[in-house]
């Protein structure tokens, strides 16, 4: 499982103007795995993906792709990777099949009508294939982007916000998308800041921010290192002070002693099986609440801490 | 190894584009050409003497210069706009991110450029001929050197593409360089006709070599001897090709 497709190592890039997008990047992605690279925006995302697909040149550091050096065989490795950038760019008053076919000639593949077909009909574009590009949906567009992205079958694809600006549906759809690449054996790494994509389809997490990848892990390891449970009791009457017998809680007294709050558990159930226990054994020492609310921690947060986290350690 | 059908791709890519918008890209050189011939050769020609022009008529005297005059505007800017357009779109990406080297991209955008404007010569050439007769003394040379001149200033439009970052830059250089130049450099007369210092400061436009070059392949005679308009031509190929090496060895303009 574990066998390397792309390899960075301290690569750094400081554009013309004094900008470090990119402070040393090491980052490992495995073949046929699905990696989420999360970052606020300015992070150094898309620089990382123009620096791996050819579109900046780093300044320093080293990419190896399918085991070369992409510096050196460039033409080698750009064939197999796929790129779908943000925005969407493209001639809008060429017809959609054309576009397609124009993509795969440009990698250096022969042409291949069946190939264009399934892949404009994996997309549901084959009914709009003779239509011009600008009179699509916002949607088809993207889905256009795509297909250009997947012409030339790359066995690479980097998705930078491949649903930033779409609505829920098409969102899902796009997962379908990434989901049916994936078993099709193409490893992808999508970037992205909503931290629900980020959840719903990696194998492995990246966070980035300020050029520097902050953590790179299973997100399923990240949720259970990380992740934490939230739980707030509205009390009926307002608590001086913390009750002793729950001294070894990970629990504060909030709003003049009417919210007592748990925060703690470590992503394996710890946190659900405390507060459980709370909630029974308050009412025993004639502790009354009136409310209770209890919150799994996500992605998002973990993401919001880490960044914080990171932004502090720069200050300090 | 050179991607040659990624340079094939971006060839049909751009005449494509071309043929897309062939009724305005044909249709409006060859009114302009014709507009001349009637307006000047013809009308105003006809008061002419015509010993002033090598014994031939002045429609005929005309016609290379019109040719040379769409061949100039057609390939500039047809070069320019070409890679222009997805720097300006932002569909560079594709050309940047794919198996594409300086000899495929320059391939595919100058040597559409050249095809249009060669294209759009002969329809005019073959146009002029409704409305006068002209003869083409030396047609072989008279096709390598529209060549030459179509691919040197499909390369001059291709570094303007590079260079511009708008689209007022992209006009600049064609309408305030390229077009007064082609107007002073013996389109519509020729330099023995000015008075001193006028005909020794037309010498020093380059666009009249190019000029009395393709006139001399109508004709047999010109202003200047065929040599130095060829030697003139050549070497504003050799400078714009040495101008798009160094672009790409420094990268400039397209990738950061």
């Amino acid at each position: 499982m574990s066998e390397p497709i792309l390899e960075i190592r301290g690569l750094e890039k400081t554009y013309k103007g004094g900008t470090k997008a990119l402070a040393g990047v090491d980052l490992t992605i495995n073949k046929g795995e699905i990696f989420a690279l999360l970052g606020p925006n300015g992070a150094g995302k898309t620089t990382l993906i123009g620096a791996v697909c050819g579109l900046v040149n780093p300044t320093g550091g080293s990419i190896h792709a399918f085991g070369q050096d992409t510096a050196k065989s460039w033409r080698e490795a750009r064939r197999k990777i796929g790129l779908v950038p943000q925005e969407l760019s493209f001639d809008m008053f060429d017809k959609v099949i054309r576009q397609v076919r124009y993509s795969r000639g440009m990698f250096g593949c022969p042409p291949d009508e069946a190939r264009i077909e399934q892949v404009l009909r994996s997309l549901s574009l084959w009914d709009k294939r003779d239509a011009a590009i600008r009179e699509l949906s916002g949607g088809m567009k993207r889905r256009v982007m795509i297909a250009k992205a997947l012409a030339h079958d790359p066995e690479l694809l980097f998705l930078d916000e491949p649903t930033a600006g779409v609505d829920v549906e098409l969102r899902r759809d796009m997962w379908r998308q990434i989901d049916a690449l994936r078993a099709a054996g193409v490893t992808i790494i999508l970037t992205t800041h909503y931290i629900e994509e980020a959840e719903e389809m990696a194998d492995r997490v990246g966070v980035i921010n300020k050029g520097r990848i902050l953590l790179v892990d299973d997100k399923d390891a990240i949720m259970a290192k990380l992740g934490r449970t939230e739980a707030h009791f509205t009390l009926a009457e307002p608590l001086a002070k913390i009750p002793a017998d729950f001294l070894d809680y990970p629990i504060t007294l909030e709003d003049g002693g009417t919210h007592l709050i748990y925060r703690g558990g470590d992503g394996t159930g710890k946190g659900k099986r405390e507060v459980a226990e709370l909630a029974q054994r308050l009412p025993g020492l004639g502790i009354a609440y009136t409310g209770l609310e209890t919150r799994e921690s996500t992605l998002e947060d973990i993401f919001v801490d880490l960044v914080e986290q990171g932004a502090q350690e720069q200050a300090a | 190894m050179m991607n040659w059908r990624g340079a094939i791709a971006i060839l049909k890519h751009e005449l494509a584009r071309f043929f897309r918008t062939a009724f305005g890209s044909i249709l409006s050189p060859v009114l302009t050409t014709s507009l001349y011939i009637v307006v000047f050769g013809a009308a105003i020609g006809g008061q002419m003497d015509p010993s002033q022009f090598g014994g031939a008529s002045y429609g005929a005297f005309i016609v290379p210069g019109l040719i040379m005059l769409t061949l100039l505007s057609e390939s500039t800017s047809n070069a320019s706009f070409g890679i222009y357009m997805p720097k300006f779109t932002g569909a560079i990406y594709e050309l940047l991110s794919a198996p594409v080297g300086v000899a495929e991209t320059i391939l595919g955008f100058v040597g559409a450029a050249v095809l249009k404007s060669l294209i759009i010569s002969a329809i005019i050439l073959v146009t002029a001929r409704i409305f006068v007769d002209y003869e083409i003394a030396h047609p072989l040379l008279a096709v390598g050197y529209v060549v030459m001149v179509a691919a040197s200033f499909a390369l001059f439009g291709f570094i303007i593409g590079l260079w511009a970052d708008g689209f007022e830059k992209l006009q600049i250089v064609p309408l305030l360089i390229l077009m007064p130049l082609t107007f002073l450099g013996g389109t519509f007369y020729s330099v023995q006709m000015l008075a001193e210092p006028w005909s020794t400061v037309a010498q020093f436009n380059p666009i009249f070599y190019l000029i009395n070059g393709l006139r001399w392949t109508f004709t047999g005679s010109a202003d200047v001897p065929i040599g130095v308009a060829f030697g003139f031509t050549l070497a504003f190929l050799v400078l714009c090709v040495a101008v798009i090496a160094w672009i790409f060895r420094t990268g400039w303009c397209l990738r950061e």
